[in-house]
């Protein structure tokens, strides 16, 4: 057996990420330290808690452009209780959010599911809907960090043994997530239902009822990211984290979750996040203008599939198209 | 129709259910028949809508996006999509204005907009075919690194320095209220008609959309085709990025932010299976103007834009689900017979 960094691609990521850090230790000295590592995993667990969530998305072969509309979405309605009735329990208001976000998950999973829509178009206009809708709730306002309640902005960032509720959260998320990918058959029906669809469904997997779920979940982490979001930084507005579903992606295709389904770990959706993370907390640090972000991550993308398109190759065929599945699929129904 | 019959005849089992030629009759008739009562609620609900000057005006607002509209319907035909189209714009205007800036003539600003959308298209094409990466991926790659470019060059500068006649292409008429623009997208959508409905080229790209090993079986070159469809693809985004940019007078890295999002649903609405294989030209010509007439209709009533933007999310969603239902109605219907 080769050693693990060596030999699997999750690892070498992870080995870059580290060699990336100290590299850029070497220019900026303050950067190297607990204190930095801590607020890059925290400035990046927004990212990393969605990024999970798109990766059973993208497992199941489809894609969610929606997790950044709905984020402004779900955000914009706590904020807006939150200052409307400020006397409200901050475990009511992520209760909201999360139902909120999954209601809007549920929206896109069940185009998937029962009208087999393809989910890119789908959430495409649910992208421009959830965020459309954001404007008609909120007329245009912003939610400022005066009109919300002390107990709905200090949550996240309440430290507990060094690390604040942020950073813990998206611990427990990655802990979760490996748990339930791992070891449970609903989680292992992920991987299956996008690995082969096909053979998936003849070996009694409801296809689209797993692509739902994916939906579901992700939907759900998007809407404790609005509450997170809209906490952490204080405010909230109609174009919050506009663009972000990109980075989200971008995150999952750098951590070597494959586009075309039934493959991604989640070891390797948390390396890529933090890829991008080391990288938007370096710019300012080695002085390179922000303007350069989008178009590395751009460049880091590209890169991280054609990388993953070459080792990816000694991957089994699929002899079924998935079409043939869901034919089969109606007809046995 | 004997073609129709013909053509259901020979079809392969697996053809798409909305690839049937007969349905692609009505979807058009169903698209000329809403435009017709969008057009009779408009002059209703505001005396300004039929009036030449408005009807000229409404059109600025979709002839950019409808000439990329028109390529892509090709692209997706063919199973591939390009979400980057807008970052093109972006990355061929801000170049555009860099050349301008250096005191560059007339058509050399106009040859190198149009060039540097056909390098994007080439760089898109070339990854799709030589790394087999669907092009998805691709694209929302290059959709950051192309703007990302431009955002790099321009930062919050604005370019607004262009020669002289430049802003006839975005703002000049051909002949009383024709604008240029207009005859433009009218000029390309007869091209791409012939392209697609009545040369060999636009043969193959539906053999390749309905199925890709088949045509690369029967002899296509598949993947320079898919080449070749990016690099139009890129072309047109470079010739909307003048006209675009010759209206505004003026480039930043945010111009034409979002614009995919409208180009896919006018694609879409057109009838053009997002599954690929299967549309029409002159769908995606009446799904544009369609949508030029709404959106023109709501501004005419005061509608602010990002509703706009939730009824041609609402409008997306609608149109893809259609055929689905249908077919799913239908399935019911003959399983009770």
């Amino acid at each position: 057996m080769k050693p693990f960094l060596a030999n699997s691609r999750e690892g070498f990521l992870a080995l870059v990420v580290v060699v990336m850090f100290f590299a850029i230790g070497l220019i900026a000295q303050d950067f190297v330290s607990i204190s930095n590592i801590v607020s890059i995993f925290n400035d990046t667990s927004i990212l990393m808690i969605l990024a999970l969530g798109q990766m059973l998305v993208i497992v199941t072969r489809c894609i969610d452009l929606s997790v950044a509309a709905n984020v402004a979405f779900t955000g914009m309605l706590v904020a807006m209780t939150n200052n409307m009735y400020p006397e409200l329990p901050v475990a009511l208001l992520i209760a909201l959010a999360l139902a909120v976000g999954a209601l809007l998950g549920a929206i896109n999973g069940v185009f998937v599911w029962l009208l087999k829509v393809p989910s890119i178009v789908i959430t495409l206009g649910t992208m421009s809907v959830y965020r459309g809708m954001t404007f008609l709730i909120s007329d245009g306002n912003w939610i400022n960090s005066h009109q919300m309640s002390a107990a709905f902005i200090d949550l996240p960032r309440a430290v507990i043994l060094g690390i604040p509720v942020l950073g813990w959260l998206a611990i427990l998320f990655i802990l979760a997530a490996f748990v339930l990918l791992r070891f449970t058959e609903w989680g292992r029906n992920f991987y299956s239902a996008g690995g082969n669809p096909t053979a998936a469904f003849y070996s009694g997997v409801n296809v689209g009822k797993v692509q739902f779920y994916a939906f579901l979940v992700s939907g759900t982490l998007s809407g404790l990211c609005g509450y997170l979001w809209v906490s952490r930084f204080a405010v909230a507005y109609v174009d919050v984290a506009n663009g972000f579903e990109l980075q989200v992606v971008a995150a999952c295709v750098i951590g070597g979750v494959s586009i075309m389904g039934g493959l991604g770990s989640v070891f390797g959706v948390v390396m890529g996040a933090l890829f991008i993370g080391v990288v938007n907390n370096a710019l300012p640090v080695i002085g390179v203008s922000p303007f350069w972000q989008m178009a590395i991550s751009g460049a880091v993308i590209i890169a991280a599939v054609i990388a993953n398109s070459r080792s990816g190759k000694s991957k089994g065929r699929i002899i079924l198209r998935d079409r043939e599945a869901s034919q089969a699929a109606v007809a046995v129904k | 129709m004997t073609t129709n019959t013909i053509t259901k005849k020979n079809s392969v089992p697996d053809f798409l259910p909305v690839g049937k030629l007969n349905k692609f009759v009505r979807w058009e008739s169903f698209l000329v028949i809403i435009l017709f009562g969008v057009c009779v609620l408009n002059s209703f609900l505001s005396p300004y809508f039929l009036d030449p000057w408005n009807l000229s005006d409404a059109t600025f607002n979709f002839t950019e996006k409808a000439l990329i509209a028109l390529p892509m319907a090709l692209l997706i035909i063919a199973r591939e999509i390009d979400i980057s189209v807008a970052a093109i714009i972006a990355l061929s205007s801000t170049v555009m204005g860099l050349v301008s800036e250096l005191g560059a003539p007339l058509y050399a600003v106009v040859v190198t907009g149009i060039a540097v959308g056909g390098l994007c298209g080439l760089c898109n094409g070339l990854l799709v075919t030589k790394f087999a990466i669907p092009s998805i991926v691709v694209t929302i790659g290059t959709m950051s690194l192309f703007r990302g470019i431009s955002y790099i060059i321009l930062g919050d500068e604005v370019l607004k320095n262009y020669p002289d006649g430049f802003d006839f292409f975005g703002q000049g008429y051909v002949y009383w209220v024709v604008s240029f623009e207009f005859v433009t997208f009218i000029i390309f959508a007869l091209v791409f008609y012939w392209l697609l409905h009545k040369s060999i080229f636009g043969r193959r790209t539906f053999a390749i959309g309905n199925n890709p090993d088949a045509a690369y079986y029967s002899g296509i070159n598949v993947n320079r085709h898919k080449l070749i469809l990016f690099v139009l693809v890129g072309l047109m985004s470079g010739v909307a990025a003048v006209l675009l940019t010759s209206r505004l007078g003026s480039t930043r890295p945010s111009i034409a932010m979002g614009w995919e999002l409208s180009i896919i649903t006018m694609v879409v609405l057109g009838g053009v299976s997002i599954l690929g294989g299967s549309g029409t030209i002159g769908g995606v010509v009446l799904a544009v103007i369609l949508m030029g007439m709404v959106t023109f209709g709501m501004g005419l009533v005061n509608i602010p834009g990002i509703v706009m933007t939730i009824i041609v999310g609402l409008m997306l969603m609608f149109v893809v689900s259609l055929p689905v239902l249908i077919s799913m109605y239908k399935a019911k219907r003959q399983r009770q017979v």
